[in-house]
């Protein structure tokens, strides 16, 4: 009874914190500026059902899609164990299921087992990229400690879960081979009783080896809920909202932005009368809340995979661009203005931006626009848009563009052509055959 | 294009020639092989001449919407006065900012790259490699430029062009969706690149060579920019020709 009490204790304490720091997460995108991605349902769902639940976009690189497939299957189903575990936690009961679901329990308990040992292959082999190998795309000037660990810390996290589950499994079948307590016969055990073989012949030891593993198996669980709102693993939440939004159009069309176009149609038609907003507006993004909430929800989105960046023209040649940084830098500076809102009210200004403060000059005026990073992206995030965005910043609220573009728009605006050739040469290519 | 309109004739398609296509003098070349295409199968056609002015997409993808938007305008005006409704560009940059960009500002056209008018033509049956210089025994690759291929997913295309020659054709390690930017796009093309340890099109080049082909395939006046600069750092213009899918047809067709 009063291990009952202290599991729905923790489980309420644990939902609440995490709707808490997510609803926190969800305000702070909802500071972007409002972008429509309501169109077009049926390819909306279509594109996450392939993307995020699919995840062919994975496959290009073939052990890190396998052994991250085995980590979200297993994630994935072993939460039907979970469940049961929940219940069992709330009601005092022990393998609930097992005699509804009848043979067939067996059968799942068996596959849980086998699909933790894939999940447990593939944490190792995930440490062991980072870790010893060092892939290099892990590494990069904006992959510095808390990430890094942040990555660690997710694959430890799991291999712990992994292997309390699988103990926990051992002494229960010991248990249940004694016949002792409520341990009744349930589930078949294909790895763990290979397990049992390491653990001590005695009942009592038994019961408190399956009762610690667990409790350590779901607060580990709880705890590592309350631990997504707080690191790049959040990517397995929002991978699906993400992709559902993803942009639609073809990767080299780039937004048309409404308010130069009323300002162009004025200019070229002094007769045209805009829709006048009355809010105060700026060109292109200087800060993060200039970005819409899909740009800001992409940056929550990230799991630093750095595919992106590996395949950057830009970062490859040792220019300073990421746009894996580009990303985090979002991210951290929408959580930094999140946070000055909690502690300081809504219109505290920290005379910060994400330009120059997070995200450098020499960085934005590296891309190429090439679409690579945005290709590269598992779950279709889009740097490029945020590049662009911050470089209409600079050139239409600043013009700070770097002198040589300056020249190419002055050619553009004066001769209609980037250099500068008189527009009456224009047809000059014909005599020449 | 002001002549035809002036007899009261409207050409089946408009080409686009494009700031690089009118000035760069490689790629007048390649404007002029463009022209001999549709010549040869006797599509008629028409240009904008001086009446053509840059599309805007190296001010909108620097930054300058202001600049972007008033060339993009001022270009509908001008199509749309002749009542254009179909365009041919030999510019991946040209064609996916009038494919895609224009619609949103009113002027909406079908817009083809001169690579994928070749492809029509080959399905056609109005165009094959015959007359002309044999490629036979040489080894082509194929460079995609970002704003066909990923920008526009226009892999197919020209490389069907190059498939119906006699010859082989080679993929580099980098291709397709995975392509390496020539490294011109993004306003790039304009300006001094930022500090590193490459440039990007001599990179580029190490794809190339490992391929080992003998010709280099673009589809695009940057990438041609790009490539003949890389096969001239590394001294093989003997062995390495970059050439345009459409110098490359109008080759292999004696035209």
């Amino acid at each position: 009874m009063i291990a009952q009490i202290l599991f729905i204790i923790i489980l309420a304490a644990a939902v609440y914190l995490f709707s808490k720091n997510a609803g926190k997460i969800r305000r702070n995108i909802l500071l972007g500026k409002d972008t429509d991605r309501s169109d077009n349902p049926a390819l909306r769902w279509k594109t996450m059902a392939k993307i995020a639940l699919g995840q062919t976009k994975m496959v290009k690189r073939p052990v890190a899609a396998v052994m991250h497939f085995f980590i979200y299957v297993g994630f994935i189903i072993i939460n039907l164990e979970v469940m049961e575990i929940m219940i069992d936690g709330i009601f005092g009961s022990h393998r609930i299921f097992s005699k509804p679901l009848g043979s067939l329990y067996g059968l799942l308990i068996g596959g849980f087992e086998i699909l933790a040992v894939l999940v447990l292959t593939a944490c190792v082999v995930f440490l062991a990229r980072r870790n010893i190998v060092r892939l290099k795309r892990f590494s990069g000037t904006e992959m510095t400690e808390w990430p890094r660990s942040d990555a660690n810390y997710i694959l430890i996290i799991e291999i712990l879960l992994m292997t309390a589950f699988l103990t926990m499994n051992a002494a229960d079948h010991k248990l249940q081979l004694l016949n002792f307590g409520h341990y009744i016969k349930a589930g078949s055990f294909p790895v763990s009783h290979f397990v049992g073989n390491l653990l001590p012949g005695n009942a009592d030891s038994l019961e408190i080896i399956e009762r610690g593993c667990w409790w350590f198996h779901i607060i580990g669980i709880l705890a590592f809920l309350n631990y997504l709102p707080y690191s790049k693993h959040f990517h397995i939440l929002l991978a699906f909202p993400n992709t559902y939004y993803s942009n639609l159009n073809p990767k080299g069309e780039f937004t048309n932005m409404a308010t130069v176009t009323n300002e162009v149609k004025a200019m070229m038609d002094p007769s045209f009368v805009p829709e006048t907003s009355a809010e105060p507006m700026r060109f292109g993004a200087k800060d993060v809340t200039d970005l819409t909430w899909k740009n800001l929800m992409e940056a929550y989105t990230c799991t630093e995979c750095g595919r992106c960046t590996s395949v950057c023209p830009a970062n490859q040649m040792g220019k300073l661009l990421s746009p894996r940084k580009i990303m985090m830098d979002t991210r951290d500076r929408i959580t930094e203005v999140g946070n000055n809102i909690d502690k300081h009210g809504k219109d505290h200004q920290d005379g910060k931006a994400l330009l120059d403060n997070y995200i450098t000059r020499e960085e934005l005026w590296a891309c190429t626009t090439c679409n690579a990073c945005t290709e590269a992206c598992p779950v279709n995030i889009n740097p490029l848009e945020i590049i662009t965005e911050m470089r209409r910043y600079i050139v239409m609220e600043e013009s700070q563009a770097p002198a040589s573009l300056n020249n190419m728009f002055g050619n553009v605006e004066n001769n209609g052509a980037p250099w500068k050739y008189s527009n009456a040469d224009r047809f000059n290519w014909k005599e020449r055959s | 294009m002001a002549e035809m309109a002036a007899e009261g004739k409207q050409p089946e398609i408009l080409f686009w020639v494009g700031c690089a296509g009118s000035f760069d003098e490689r790629a007048q070349k390649i404007t002029r092989d463009i022209c001999k295409i549709l010549n040869y199968v006797g599509i008629s056609f028409a240009v904008l001449g001086t009446e053509e002015s840059c599309t805007g997409d190296p001010a909108k993808r620097a930054g300058n919407e202001f600049l972007f938007q008033m060339q993009a305008m001022t270009n509908i005006q001008v199509l749309d006065g002749y009542h254009i409704k179909k365009i041919v560009t030999g510019c991946p940059h040209c064609f996916n900012t009038i494919k895609n960009e224009y619609p949103g500002l009113g002027g909406n056209y079908e817009v083809i790259h001169h690579s994928q008018l070749i492809q029509q033509l080959i399905d056609e049956g109005k165009l094959k490699a015959e007359g002309g210089e044999s490629f036979k025994g040489k080894r082509i690759t194929y460079h995609d430029p970002c704003y066909l291929g990923r920008g526009n997913n226009v892999y197919e295309a020209p490389r069907k062009a190059l498939e119906i020659l006699d010859t082989e054709l080679v993929e580099m390690k980098r291709c397709k969706s995975n392509g390496l930017c020539c490294g011109a796009g993004g306003g790039q093309m304009f300006k001094e690149p930022e500090k590193g340890t490459k440039d990007i099109n001599i990179e580029r080049m190490s794809d190339v060579l490992e391929s080992k082909a003998q010709i280099v395939a673009a589809a695009c006046p940057f990438c041609m920019t790009m490539l003949s600069d890389g096969v001239k750092h590394e001294n093989k213009e003997q062995e390495i020709q970059v050439l345009d899918i459409a110098e490359i047809t109008v080759r292999a067709n004696g035209l």
